[in-house]
């Protein structure tokens, strides 16, 4: 390949919109070596979850043969997958529902709402966001274990996560940027306020309606400390605790201890990936940088 | 919101009271309730909790919690275990936060040019960040292990006692760790900012006879400094909330609490040990710190 822009006579005039013409070449060939390098602990997570015995030499990462199901059935055996995989599933669906429901409707009326109290809903919306959940832990703690009795139930888990801030505020940016004739025009006719959300406002912003339920998800599947922490029954725990636990306790007796553990991560890892792989062209920067920038 | 149109004397009083579209009140109802009862409840119970003797009784039972001033407090500050973690989250935040900086602002920059594997390398980035840290350590483990693949490449060269029980490189793993499966939150967010850098300045730079690294140095760095401000700040409170990472990469902040932190000691005082009230005084102290960093944050964003 012959390196064409150097050709380009200086005296063409610079075309608005072609901000391309930079394009690096070896600039492209670190970014995809850097991507390989980023992705290598996923490869090595399926490549050791399909190895009977671990190789740990260099080699040993890129095997001809011997592939085997052993450490999905070995996980299996350990961590009942399938209970798991349940109650990480209404874990999340939970939250999803309450994002959804709630935080659409929260998110609506902030952008389109002039209602008493909405700038300071906003304020502790963005307050939310910036104090990590895991400070409130020992609080939230008492009151849904100690007080409540919540523990060992998928309501307790649920409750601290059910509307998603984050999604909220993408949810408000989103319908802060339909044109306001729209809603004019629909409140004419006469349109109900639950109406124009439902039939107007919605059907406009499914992009970001997929990207924040992308984020919403990612947050119950992956989370482990407050399932952990709610959860002493085994066959309430989510995967990513059953998993934890495995891998702090258990490993140490199994034939191929990392192996299972793999097998467990790629199980654990799976749905998340397959869905922002399937989603991925939502998520992009003014997309996502809109809920976090505050 | 003085509307010339309000029609009689009662309703805006209501228009007064409610606002002008009190609807608005319904749909935010359950956002409110729940922000109250999850956030703002505990955020004050967690303070009382710090200035009581608090401790965890029968359910239903009527126990006295006497006041007890800074006592929680004093206990706290005085504790090395807790001290121990705080220095530990310095030196997470000394490698982490340029790291993320770097990286996350060189990789915006290189991908928003790239054409080519667009969607391939935005995957590539950005997985780590959506994947369960459970199931990534469960593979940090196998690679940083006695035997793992990353001794079996340094050879001779591989540290003794391995990574993850060698209490001067534990807390460095992490703080990798934590920059890897992060990384993909911080380059959108550069991505985002890179799209508000005038293409002219640029081309202008570009005139004026700037190599790349000049326009980088002189272009990029100065317009995305806003959104540096903003990583910078995030990746803080992510150092300040470490606790997936400690408890199992390093097998309980490992080796002797080398690579514990605040949130780890908050779990085993407060839960494992049960003591609530000093935990709850752990948590009052990082979140104001988050508070002031955040109020920091604030003012230097103001100040641009």
């Amino acid at each position: 390949m012959t390196d064409v822009h150097t050709e380009h006579p200086r005296t063409e005039p610079e075309t608005p919109g072609r901000r391309r013409f930079r394009r690096p070449r070896a600039g492209t060939v670190l970014l995809v070596l850097g991507a390989l390098v980023f992705l290598f602990p996923f490869y090595y997570m399926v490549v050791g979850s399909l190895q009977a015995e671990t190789d740990t030499s260099v080699r040993g990462a890129f095997p001809t043969g011997g592939f085997t199901l052993e450490n999905y059935r070995d996980i299996d055996e350990r961590v009942d997958l399938v209970q798991s995989l349940l109650n990480s599933g209404i874990f999340t669906t939970g939250v999803l529902l309450g994002t959804l429901v709630f935080g659409v409707l929260a998110g609506y009326a902030l952008a389109r709402l002039h209602f008493r109290g909405r700038s300071s809903l906003f304020a502790v919306m963005l307050l939310v966001q910036i104090v990590p959940f895991q400070l409130l832990i020992i609080p939230i703690y008492v009151m849904i274990v100690r007080t409540y009795g919540l523990a060992d139930s998928y309501l307790g888990m649920i409750l601290p996560f059910l509307i998603n801030s984050t999604a909220v505020f993408v949810f408000r940016q989103f319908f802060l940027s339909l044109p306001d004739d729209l809603f004019a025009a629909a409140a004419l006719d006469g349109a109900s306020e639950l109406r124009i959300l439902w039939s107007i406002a919605l059907p406009l912003v499914r992009p970001a309606l997929l990207t924040a339920l992308l984020l919403t998800f990612i947050g119950p599947w992956n989370e482990f400390l407050w399932p952990f922490l709610v959860t002493k029954d085994t066959s309430m725990q989510p995967l990513a605790v059953t998993l934890a636990n495995y891998i702090s306790n258990v490993a140490g007796r199994a034939s191929n201890p990392f192996g299972a553990g793999l097998a467990g991560a790629v199980v654990l890892a799976a749905p998340a990936v397959i869905l922002f792989i399937a989603f991925q062209r939502h998520f992009t920067a003014s997309n996502i940088s809109s809920g976090v920038k505050g | 919101m003085a509307t010339t149109s309000a029609p009689a004397a009662s309703p805006r009083r209501l228009t007064a009271l409610l606002g002008r579209q009190p609807l608005g009140i319904l749909f935010a109802a359950p956002y409110a309730v729940f922000l109250a009862a999850i956030f703002a409840y505990p955020m004050g119970l967690a303070v009382w909790m710090s200035f009581h003797d608090y401790f965890f009784a029968a359910p239903g039972a009527q126990v006295d919690r006497p006041f007890v001033g800074f006592e929680n407090y004093q206990a706290v500050i005085s504790d090395p275990d807790v001290r121990q973690s705080f220095v530990n989250v310095g030196i997470f935040l000394i490698i982490n936060v340029p790291l993320t900086v770097g990286l996350a602002l060189t990789l915006a920059a290189a991908l928003d040019r790239a054409v080519r594997f667009r969607t391939f390398l935005r995957v590539s980035y950005y997985v780590p960040y959506v994947t369960a840290s459970v199931a990534l350590v469960a593979v940090w483990m196998f690679l940083f292990s006695k035997d793992g693949m990353v001794n079996q490449i340094l050879g001779p060269l591989a540290p003794e006692p391995s990574w993850l029980v060698n209490s001067t490189l534990a807390m460095p793993v992490i703080a990798v760790f934590v920059t890897w499966k992060q990384l993909g939150m911080f380059i959108l967010l550069y991505l985002a900012a890179l799209q508000n850098v005038s293409k002219d300045l640029y081309d202008a730079a570009a005139v004026d006879g700037a190599s790349r690294w000049g326009q980088f140095r002189h272009v990029t760095v100065p317009g995305v400094r806003p959104a540096t401000t903003l990583v910078v700040i995030l990746a803080t409170i992510t150092g300040a909330n470490l606790f997936t990472e400690p408890y199992l990469l390093t097998g309980g902040g490992g080796p002797d609490g080398a690579s514990s932190s605040p949130v780890f000691v908050m779990y085993q005082k407060g839960i494992e040990q049960g003591n609530p009230d000093t935990a709850a005084a752990i948590g009052v102290i990082l979140m104001l710190m988050v508070l002031a960093i955040s109020l920091v944050n604030r003012k230097l964003l103001e100040r641009d």
